[in-house]
């Protein structure tokens, strides 16, 4: 009989385990979506949808509750001001689950969790990292171009010296 | 303590292990670039799930 043993305990004792959901939960709510493990992501699943249901009903006894739980304010403010709202016409099922593959290292089944309505926002994060990243890649580019041009100008008055990367 | 008496013949451990196979994964396809893929997960070609891109893919340089 499958009787009473409900829910995830991650390999944690309760307070561990309390402090890793509202970890993971404060984490959702500022960044709309986490990479983690499926079950890490089944467990949060309740925890946020709780949040978020104190986010609709918006009253300085929702907000105090939510404090209590969340981790920091700024997810509470955001909780409050954006998410809330968003979710006014939907009766739970506010977040999404979806399997990425198996991480490298340990197997363990990884997934993403996050929020619906929140393609944009993570579109949005996505084209800012590319672009930091490209910047980041020119500049080193730029560096190494001028690395290079050092070293040639040294080995013309030094020929001994070993050109190590020529294109 | 107890030890094994006979040497096991080859084809007894072959025998043995005739139930010990491993089966394949079954693997659906991806609807947006066709390579097979692990069915409820997101494409390990090209990122999509359900019709959108939702991981990003690295290129290979």
């Amino acid at each position: 009989m499958r009787h009473k043993v409900g829910g995830w305990k991650l390999g944690r004792n309760t307070a561990h385990r309390r402090s890793l959901l509202r970890n993971l939960a404060t984490s959702l709510i500022v960044e709309e979506r986490i990479e983690t493990t499926v079950p890490k992501a089944k467990a949060l699943r309740p925890q946020v949808e709780k949040m978020i249901t104190l986010g609709k009903r918006g009253d300085l006894a929702a907000r105090r509750q939510a404090a209590a739980y969340l981790m920091t304010k700024d997810a509470v403010r955001k909780l409050f001001d954006t998410i809330g709202p968003r979710f006014g016409d939907r009766n739970g099922g506010y977040t999404r689950i979806v399997r990425t593959g198996w991480r490298k290292g340990d197997g363990a089944d990884n997934a993403f969790i996050e929020l619906l309505g929140s393609e944009q926002v993570i579109d949005e994060k996505r084209q800012k990292r590319a672009e930091a990243r490209t910047k980041r890649a020119d500049e080193v580019r730029k560096q190494m171009e001028e690395a290079d041009a050092q070293a040639k100008a040294e080995a013309g008055a030094e020929p001994a010296a070993g050109g190590e990367s020529k294109e | 303590m107890p030890n094994p008496k006979r040497r096991h013949s080859q084809r007894r451990t072959a025998t043995r292990r005739a139930h010990d196979a491993l089966t394949k994964h079954s693997l659906s396809e991806c609807p947006n670039c066709h390579e097979k893929k692990m069915p409820h997960h997101v494409c390990g070609k090209c990122g999509h799930y359900k019709g959108r891109e939702v991981v990003e893919v690295k290129e290979i340089q």
